[in-house]
């Protein structure tokens, strides 16, 4: 498999990411970035917007057009560095089985 | 769920004249109207805060809110006629290339009554096999199938007979190109009741489709449909194949009804019937036209050198074209109101909705030395774009999680408001085409897109009043015109502008808007492009039909598909598609750049290069001492950002433009187009890449005009910062001073 595998070795990017989620990134940043935004749409994790600029609740894509997104309710954030950090971690034990304890 | 949507009949109105508003409402009874002049769209705190102006007018409200059905999916059309009526045993023929076989009923063509079913049609089944149907007026119904599903995008001659005089339906599906092991051939045989006549009923005959009680169409057809033909008697089904092939005028078809040559009038929204009888009929929702059909080989990618290859119309469950809502009131354009961007909005309790639209100058008059061009073909590019909600990549490419506002959410769980040619149809093919004459969500004042960097995220329309509120806190007199003036008007919509300012992102292009502008800036005229990826993909305005423009993205650029092969061709105009830089006329010729990469994450300052220290360029930094321009922003953080256009003197850039300053660092989410990406090789990211940048340019052109371009989309975002006192607004506001002064560069 081509694809990139997240290992141990990329709990630096994971710490590198916590400390800077926009912006710029370092290639080996980058690459488990590109590894974990990758994906199909379904079921893709999106914030949908409560009250714009102040507040988001994490949210799934659906497979078809018409079908509603999925909220995921309590997942609120009033920050936006504090959602992709949320979300890096969840879909980085997705990605390895282990949870990202930093 | 309550709900406010509307759309005008125009997209730009001179005082006098008049603006039809549709609008549908749900769950809300009554609701009041407003004129507002759009002043800053964008609702960002960090921003310079929202502004719109309420201009006093006597709407005659509150008006009653009622709901108007949008009714998607494409046919043809043929009114009802004295042949069809006359119909017994009958016999259908034609060609087609299924896109989505199995997904439900799909029709191929049908003459039935809508509430009764008395009539035939021809159709795919639910699992995608041929099936042809005869229903009596004494309610008995025959269907016969082959049993054999058709394979997606594979063309077949499919025929279905009824012989009223054994009572027998025949139905036979013939693969053009068989293969082995491939068992796709069927033919079927049921006797039925002799004598089901088709007589006596009013209905039209629907290709593509057929009638339904409650709304125009139904169980519409995906895929393309080539030759389609109906005979007075049943056809011998070992004969399919020859009959397609034979001329509709021949001596041999006697009992031939019609015969659909949809190589005809392929830039029209009409179908011709090439029979004796001339039943001729009309498309709804504009089906896709100019593509491959059956007897396409590769040998003319051209469809108006060889119609013949193009006789396929393909159809979409999915096409809209024309919402066809009733007018729920209009607006007289007030002879005193001043040019400017405008809207109605319509609310009532917590929702609101606005209708936006320009208010030009009185015809033949300029009111002002500036002129800002409502890059309207770019909206309707990008009207309801299903980017966020459609797309897995859109994360990456953004550099961030996907922000879904109300607007998202409404578009994904209703995409009847249709497409755009940044989405692909049900059947995965590609958009085309793309209208303005239904509610375009996503074009809108505090509308947040999805491309529009960290920070306010916004992009086109309400990007675009970035522009608008600089304007308004200079308290610069400006016109407002928009690409569609440019486009029916031509050299006069906007000759006597001393600048033309663009939009954040004029990126789509007609032959004649570009040759408007051209001929503007070779007779002395000034252009401040404040924008990024400008003037890039060519598109076409349909010659009769109002509101709708057609794009291919021939050959290469960034796009979310590639159209397929021999369809290189606009259809509403037969011009080749794609680039304009494809075609002959890069942007670096109009504006000293052109485009070379997209991200939509963080943008850059620029930094200003030795030429920006030449006297030529001195008006423009006067007053400016740093280095360093655009380090802040409101689209992304920088004033060099989402998409960049660089100066190349090789496409175009005049040899004494002066690049004035660069953007010097992006980050990898921005990458090298595709154009420029002959043979990839590592280092194609913006952390690497040297031609990754915005470059800054100004030239003089021919009898004293001059251009100015930022080549930036995110340019825009930074005039606002620290209350619209910055070297990003100080550059504007020196570059539009100079340009409105009459002294001949």
């Amino acid at each position: 498999m081509s694809r990139y595998q997240i290992t141990n070795a990329d709990l630096k990017y994971a710490a590198e990411f916590k400390e800077q989620a926009l912006g710029y990134h370092s290639p080996g940043l980058q690459r488990v970035l590109n590894a974990l935004r990758g994906g199909p749409k379904a079921g893709k994790y999106v914030l949908v917007v409560r009250k714009p600029f102040e507040r988001w609740v994490l949210g799934r894509l659906p497979s078809v057009r018409g079908a509603p997104v999925e909220i995921l309710e309590g997942q609120e954030f009033n920050n936006l560095e504090e959602a992709e950090w949320s979300v890096f971690k969840l879909r980085w034990k997705a990605h390895t089985g282990r949870e990202l304890d930093l | 769920m309550t709900r406010i949507l509307g759309y005008a009949d125009r997209i730009s109105a001179a005082p006098g004249e008049i603006i039809q508003i549709m609008v549908s409402c749900d769950n809300i009874d009554s609701y009041d109207v407003e004129l507002v002049r759009v002043i800053q769209g964008d609702v960002n705190p960090a921003g310079p805060g929202y502004r719109e102006e309420v201009v006093p007018h006597d709407f005659g409200g509150p008006i009653s809110g009622r709901h108007q059905p949008i009714h998607l999916g494409s046919y043809g059309l043929v009114a009802d006629s004295p042949v069809f009526r006359a119909l017994t045993s009958l016999g259908v023929l034609a060609a087609v290339w299924p896109t989505m076989p199995g997904l439900g009923s799909q029709t191929i063509l049908s003459r039935q009554d809508p509430k009764s079913g008395v009539g035939f049609r021809l159709l795919l089944d639910e699992q995608g096999a041929l099936a042809f149907e005869v229903r009596s007026r004494e309610g008995e119904a025959a269907i016969i199938s082959t049993g054999k599903p058709l394979i997606a995008e594979k063309w077949y001659v499919v025929a279905g007979s009824y012989d009223a005089v054994k009572g027998e339906l025949t139905v036979g599906q013939l693969p053009l190109h068989a293969y082995p092991r491939v068992d796709d051939a069927g033919f079927a045989r049921l006797s039925t009741a002799p004598g089901l006549a088709q007589s006596e009923i009013a209905a039209p005959v629907m290709l593509g489709a057929q009638p339904a009680s409650d709304c125009p169409a139904i169980q519409h057809f995906n895929g393309r449909i080539d030759s389609p033909r109906i005979w007075s008697r049943p056809l011998d089904l070992a004969a399919i194949q020859e009959l397609l092939d034979i001329d509709g005028q021949h001596s041999a078809y006697g009992d031939l009804v019609a015969a659909w040559d949809f190589s005809i009038g392929i830039s029209t929204d009409r179908i011709t019937d090439v029979s004796p009888n001339g039943l001729h009929g009309r498309l709804v929702n504009l089906p896709t036209r100019g593509v491959a059909g059956r007897k396409w080989t590769g040998e003319e990618h051209n469809w108006t050198k060889l119609p013949d290859h193009y006789g396929a119309i393909h159809f979409h469950d999915d096409d809209l074209y024309d919402c066809g809502w009733e007018t729920d009131f209009s607006l007289t354009v007030p002879e005193t109101l001043r040019s400017g961007v405008y809207a109605v909005r319509l609310h009532a309790a917590d929702e609101e909705y606005y209708v936006p639209f320009a208010v030009r100058p009185p015809r033949g008059k300029f009111t002002a030395p500036v002129a800002f061009l409502l890059p309207t073909a770019s909206y309707m590019a990008y009207a309801n774009n299903r980017i966020g909600i459609d797309f897995s990549e859109t994360e990456i490419v953004i550099g961030r999680l996907v922000q879904l506002n109300k607007i998202d959410l409404f578009m994904q769980e209703h995409p009847e408001i249709g497409l755009c040619y940044y989405d692909l149809h049900n059947d995965g093919s590609g958009v085309y085409y793309s209208s303005r004459l239904r509610p375009v969500v996503n074009m809108q004042p505090k509308n947040i897109g999805h491309l529009g960097g960290v920070g306010s995220n916004l992009w086109q329309f309400n990007a675009d009043t970035h522009i608008l509120g600089w304007l308004e806190h200079l308290a610069q007199p400006f016109d407002v015109i928009t690409d569609e003036d440019l486009e029916t008007e031509g050299l006069s919509a906007i000759s006597g502008y001393r600048t033309i300012i663009t939009g954040t992102h004029p990126e789509y292009y007609s032959a004649s808007m570009l040759d408007v502008l051209q001929a503007h800036m070779n007779q002395g005229g000034r252009l401040m492009y404040l924008g990024g990826n400008g003037f890039y993909w060519r598109v076409s305005y349909h010659p009769e039909l109002p509101g709708v423009i057609e794009c291919r993205k021939s050959e290469d650029g960034i796009r979310a598909f590639p159209p397929r092969p021999g369809e290189y061709y606009a259809s509403f105009t037969g011009e080749y598609t794609g680039l304009w830089r494809r075609n002959g006329r890069p942007p670096n010729e109009l504006t000293g750049v052109g485009m070379v990469s997209q991200g939509f994450d963080i943008s850059s300052p620029y930094v200003r290069t030795e030429a920006s220290r030449n006297p030529r360029a001195a008006f423009i930094f006067e007053g400016v001492e740093d280095d360093v321009i655009g380090d802040f922003g409101l689209s992304g953080g920088g004033a060099a950002g989402l998409e960049l256009d660089a100066a190349n003197p090789a496409l175009g850039t005049p040899p004494h433009a002066l690049v004035l300053a660069s953007s010097q660092r992006h980050t990898d989410v921005y990458l090298m187009t595709p154009e420029d990406m002959n043979d990839p090789a590592p280092g194609l990211g913006g952390t690497e890449a040297e031609i990754i940048r915005s470059d800054m340019v100004f030239f003089e052109t021919p009898k004293g005009g001059a251009v100015f371009s930022t080549g930036s989309i995110a340019w825009a975002g930074s005039l606002s910062h620290n209350h619209y006192d910055n070297n990003v607004a100080r550059i504007t506001t020196n570059v539009l001073k100079r340009f409105i002064d009459e002294e001949a560069f």
